[in-house]
């Protein structure tokens, strides 16, 4: 299931992350270490407060962390500080978000939902809709390509913030509780297209997750407590080399 | 891809019916402007209907329209016989209150000498007054109506309409009517029968006043004005104004407080359209706050959310313009005084709203930009 043998797509070493000075410091993340392979897909485990958003935040190149080391896909993102409009292209290159409330915009049908990344990328129109389509049949919601977002139900709406992720073929994959709004059946099938999406274009998947129900669909399920990251037992399959 | 337009699109009603609130309130202004020009159009109809050379007035009066000037009526015989005069008219004005269908009428009357300056310049309808008394030259904005009698004067004399003209009226708005001389002089200063007993019995003789306004004057082709104007002035009971010096006494003093009224009233509606515009520019880009979060969040840059905004605030405002010019143009003929729409103000409004617009969407800018793109993910 894991290539090995590949570089890591997400580097992620000693990192820390705090808020506020002096007494009203408080420390999100504590050196926090750990990879993640293309086609793995990574759980992100842990009580609220308990800093997975920060990280997800960080490693989706939204918040600055204070101190150490993300590689995204090869490409250092924070050794020093890197201006705004880098850390936009990095998002709109790299990295696919899928939220916990799928957040398609309502004022745009399915297609042109999925076609937007391609736009904000600067492809022409025409490129941009083909592809959303094919990612729309590719996720099977095809049919509801001419959809608003109202108009969808849980499980389709999710598919097509899925295909949204997909849309600039990124290597990194980042999702935010993607299965907290859906029903059992739905969930399976969203975590059988996040291991096929893993696996057909050889990306890497964080998820936040709460739904135990689930753990068995991860490679590896991390859990975060007060910002120190570890591993859960039984869903860790394989050793993860030191790059640090 | 326009995302302000595929938004709009969307919310196509609600667009609209806001887009149309703005629209009225924009009407507003665009009237407030129409009045104004209306008003100015209206004050100088009348003087430049005459287009003559000169004004001949009372001294240290700003007369007719702006004061009250008397010059006695041989006036007229002694300024034609200036070198340099090529015709003369003596007039009168005074504003009348008759009845006319039932409905009370304000007339304003100009009494001139039929044959000579002072008469109406052009005709719509009927002919000029071929009579010395009781026939009347109106306005077609009074409703008199040709072969109509309506009663004028303190003694009610009834007065023959017999030519209709269009779009004079004073600056008040009141339609413009033309009769005699004589019967003008009769109507504004014959004394009734019983002062005229008591001034007898009190040893005064003069109880006919035959006093005019003004004297019009146009001259000769290469005549000099200034060596005109000197030799009238020299005349100690006469003074001579240029038509555009009579122009302006109506411009500066006459219309002035309208215009700042109606100016000030303008700005006060322009910051409410403001206001309006910020507002409902702000409650869209709240109601948006996750989807704007969403896009930044997928790689949209600051310059793709701040074109989204300020696309539909401009969108709204020239939205509302064109409904309120629209509107406007519908329904100026049914005001009661004439509301003029000039393409130069209606452009410096149109530029004025696309400022407004602008401005009004600073707020919502400052608020997209402190969008944080982290709180699509939540948590």
């Amino acid at each position: 299931m894991l290539a090995a043998e590949q570089a890591p797509l997400v580097q992620v070493g000693h990192l820390s992350k705090y808020f506020g000075d002096g007494e009203a410091r408080v420390d999100a993340l504590g050196d926090v270490c750990f990879n993640v392979f293309p086609r793995q897909v990574v759980g992100l485990l842990g009580p609220s407060g308990s800093g997975k958003t920060t990280l997800l935040n960080c490693i989706g190149c939204i918040l600055e962390p204070s101190s150490g080391r993300i590689t995204l896909d090869g490409e250092v993102v924070y050794d020093e500080r890197w201006l705004r409009s880098d850390l936009r292209r990095l998002r709109l290159e790299k990295i696919g978000f899928i939220f916990q409330a799928h957040n398609l915009l309502p004022f745009l049908d399915s297609t042109d939902n999925v076609a937007i990344v391609l736009d904000l990328a600067r492809f022409d129109a025409a490129t941009a809709r083909a592809r959303a389509i094919e990612l729309l049949d590719y996720l099977e919601v095809g049919h509801r390509k001419h959809a608003m977002p109202a108009a969808l139900s849980g499980g389709e709406a999710q598919r097509v913030a899925i295909a949204r992720a997909l849309a600039n073929r990124p290597r990194i994959i980042l999702a935010d509780e993607p299965t907290a709004a859906l029903d059992s059946q739905r969930t399976g099938i969203v975590m059988d297209l996040l291991r096929k999406v893993a696996v057909d274009q050889n990306a890497a998947i964080i998820a936040v997750t709460h739904d135990e129900k689930i753990f068995d669909r991860f490679d590896r399920i991390y859990q975060l407590r007060d910002g120190q990251l570890g591993v859960i037992e039984g869903y860790a399959d394989h050793q993860q080399p030191s790059l640090w | 891809m326009n995302l302000a337009m595929r938004d709009i699109r969307h919310n196509k009603l609600r667009f609209a019916l806001t887009g149309m609130g703005l629209g009225l309130l924009l009407a507003l202004v665009i009237s407030m402007a129409g009045i104004y020009e209306g008003a100015l159009e209206d004050a100088l109809s009348l003087p430049r209907s005459v287009s003559v050379d000169l004004w001949v007035v009372q001294p240290r009066t700003k007369g007719p329209f702006a004061e009250p000037s008397r010059i006695p009526r041989d006036t007229r015989e002694l300024v034609q016989r200036i070198p340099g005069v090529a015709e003369a008219g003596a007039v009168t004005f005074q504003t009348v209150q008759t009845v006319a269908h039932g409905v009370p009428l304000r007339l304003f009357i100009q009494g001139y000498e039929p044959g000579r300056l002072g008469g109406p310049a052009e005709l719509a309808s009927g002919h000029g007054i071929t009579e010395s008394h009781y026939q009347i030259v109106a306005d077609v904005s009074s409703g008199l109506l040709l072969g109509e009698k309506v009663p004028i004067g303190p003694y009610q004399d009834l007065y023959t309409v017999v030519g209709l003209t269009r779009g004079m009226v004073d600056s008040a708005g009141n339609p413009a009517a033309w009769i005699t001389l004589l019967d003008a002089q009769t109507i504004q200063f014959n004394i009734p029968p019983p002062l005229q007993r008591r001034e007898k019995a009190a040893g005064r003789t003069q109880l006919v006043n035959k006093d005019v306004n003004a004297v019009l004057t146009l001259l000769q082709p290469g005549a000099a004005k200034e060596l005109v104007t000197q030799e009238i002035d020299r005349w100690k009971h006469l003074s001579a104004v240029t038509q555009q010096v009579q122009e302006s006494y109506l411009t500066e003093f006459v219309i002035n407080k309208m215009q700042r009224q109606l100016g000030l009233f303008m700005i006060i509606l322009i910051v409410v359209s403001t206001v309006v515009i910020a507002l409902v520019v702000y409650t869209m880009t709240m109601e948006k706050i996750r989807s704007i979060a969403t896009l930044k969040l997928i790689g949209a840059s600051e310059r793709t959310i701040i074109g989204l905004i300020l696309q539909q605030a401009l969108i709204l405002g020239i939205g509302g313009f064109g409904f309120g010019v629209a509107l406007i143009s519908l329904i100026k003929d049914y005001f009661p005084r004439r509301v003029q729409m000039e393409q130069g103000d209606v452009a410096i409004l149109f530029g004025i709203v696309i400022v407004v617009c602008l401005l009004a969407s600073t707020l919502s800018v400052r608020l997209a930009a402190k969008i944080d793109p982290a709180s699509a993910l939540g948590g």
